[in-house]
């Protein structure tokens, strides 16, 4: 693996092996020692052109978790807003030597320009961008249902060294997907990466929230969300709500927030209406009230605060998956590097 | 994991003695047999771990405070049965659990990318125990290197012991064993494989390569 810049590059025996790769950091981080030596002497730059908590400090933890150094670059407070561009960053960040580069950017595309463009020699990872994709996300909601649905199936939900879900893939799991999908890079990656992982997903998203084309995706589509918790579709395994992206709204997508609330919105009604085995996920920052009552954020059944947790674990899998084992030829680099020149 | 001998133009990044540790060729399928000439058979290992566990009993005088770590892959299964040896002996159990080094090696930047192993550590710690590591073959002593450093970070062990099925000797490093099923002079263009019936479904120790040909 050389860059991560979307799930679709991933088939399943990669995904599945990040998945069991994390498995084992996550054993590592219930030690009293969390730090392991392993990638020692390793730059990993985190590049953050759009605001960011948690995949910020998720991958900040991770890196330093592998004892990598860590250099955090967010455009409020750098040489961007002087209106540098995002090759001249590049070359600098390759002039101080970055293996690493993990970059979050409001531009869909951003991460696979500055992956093939020749400028830098090191990894990139897309930590979002635009609407694009967020495939670290992914694998951390897949990380999460693979614990709980086929860890119960095991009867070894939270197994420490995780050694029974190795190989193990998301196989006929129906999870349903709720909410800003038009918006959402965090859907198209989540669909995606489910469909390579064998999972069953529905969009449920009013009309004005689906993109366009999403017809060709690997998943269905439902406007009703009452129907797809009552099983018309076959019983939820889970269910993700994702946030409205009111930042990114410059037109009228639904009538009100309280319409949206009542008909997309998930509150105590329909969370028992669930099945009893089935998991509630939002990737985070949560708008409470809207898209999640807190009845529903706040349940056992949420796994809210959990993925942030396993996030840090999926992501020292795929920054170990990046920067160990023997570097590959850097054929493209060199390639890229001869025609700018 | 077993060291294994040199393999012309596998490992270029350190051609004098490579890092690779795997008991089967690339993909070999257990089962598969390796060219090259057993030097132990079944019965020859299973007397080895019986006197290696007698060996552990008389040096700690009894079974207490012992536990024994494998380092994957076949050091678990050796510590495995190291562990039934002795409660044979003692008729009490005695902790086994399984160390993985991967992350802890010096040599990660020269190979491909390793998958992980799991490491579990028996109920009770290491804190304060006798730990006794268990692999198959030692040969540069690096993957001990790096299982004393993955130990630090799980905790103080009274003391760390060695025992490893075979010492093929070619060390890099001032580390022996205290344990040693068979000691196995080679060159270093020879590989051994050591196959075991939980892994590669025979018990068996082979030596391929060298001047004894087969080639490698």
């Amino acid at each position: 693996m050389r860059h991560l810049l979307s799930a679709a590059d991933l088939d399943r025996a990669g995904a599945v092996r990040i998945l069991d790769i994390a498995e084992q950091m996550a054993a590592t981080q219930h030690r009293e020692i969390k730090k392991l030596p392993t990638l020692r002497g390793r730059t990993v730059v985190n590049l953050f052109f759009e605001d960011s908590t948690r995949t910020r400090i998720s991958f900040e933890a991770a890196a330093k978790r592998l004892s990598a150094d860590v250099i955090n670059f967010s455009a409020k407070g750098s040489s961007l807003s002087k209106g540098e561009s995002l090759k001249d960053t590049a070359l600098t960040l390759e002039a101080m030597g970055a293996d690493a580069v993990v970059v979050r950017h409001s531009a869909s595309g951003a991460p696979h320009r500055l992956a093939h463009a020749g400028w830098i020699r090191g990894s990139v990872v897309n930590a979002g961008d635009g609407t694009h994709e967020h495939p670290t996300q992914a694998l951390l909601d897949a990380y999460t249902l693979r614990r709980h649905l086929v860890g119960a199936e095991t009867g070894q939900v939270g197994n420490p060294d995780g050694r029974d879900l190795t190989g193990r893939d998301l196989t006929g799991r129906r999870v349903a997907i709720v909410g800003d999908v038009l918006h959402s890079r965090v859907a198209r990656s989540n669909v995606l990466l489910l469909h390579i992982l064998g999972a069953d997903v529905v969009l449920v998203a009013p009309p004005t929230l689906l993109p366009l084309g999403v017809e060709s995706w690997p998943c269905r589509t439902s406007y009703a969300l009452d129907d797809v918790l009552a099983g018309a579709e076959g019983d939820l395994d889970a269910v993700m709500m994702l946030r409205v992206q009111a930042e990114r709204m410059n037109a009228a997508f639904f009538p009100s927030v309280r319409e949206y609330s009542r008909r997309y919105g998930l509150d105590a009604r329909r969370l028992a209406r669930l099945p009893g085995h089935a998991i509630v996920m939002h990737p985070g920052p949560m708008n409470r009230g809207l898209e999640i009552s807190a009845d529903a954020a706040d349940s056992p059944r949420s796994t809210i605060v959990e993925q942030v947790s396993n996030g840090v674990a999926v992501r020292m899998a795929v920054l170990y998956l990046l920067l160990s084992g023997a570097a590959e030829p850097d054929e493209q680099f060199a390639a890229a590097a001869a025609v700018t020149a | 994991m077993a060291s294994a001998g040199i393999v012309p133009g596998r490992s270029p990044a350190n051609p004098d003695k490579p890092g690779i540790r795997s008991s089967s060729p690339p993909g070999a399928r257990p089962g598969d047999p390796p060219d090259g000439r057993a030097v132990l058979e079944a019965g020859d290992i299973s007397r080895a771990l019986t006197r290696i566990a007698h060996e552990i009993l008389e040096r700690n005088k009894g079974p207490q405070d012992l536990v024994l770590l494998g380092i994957p892959t076949r050091g678990v299964t050796l510590a495995r049965r190291l562990g039934e040896q002795l409660a044979g002996i003692e008729g009490r159990e005695i902790p086994v659990g399984s160390l993985d080094v991967t992350m802890h090696r010096d040599d990660l930047r020269r190979q491909p990318t390793r998958t992980l192993a799991p490491t579990h550590v028996p109920d009770g710690g290491i804190d304060d125990r006798v730990v006794v590591l268990v692999d198959d073959v030692l040969f540069s002593g690096r993957t001990i290197r790096a299982a004393l450093d993955a130990l630090t970070d799980l905790g103080r062990p009274r003391a760390v012991r060695l025992a490893v099925l075979v010492d093929r000797g070619h060390r890099d490093l001032p580390i022996r064993a205290d344990y040693v099923g068979k000691n196995l002079p080679t060159s270093l263009a020879e590989r051994v494989w050591v196959r075991l019936t939980e892994v590669d479904g025979v018990d068996q120790v082979l030596i391929e390569g060298g001047r004894h040909g087969g080639g490698a």
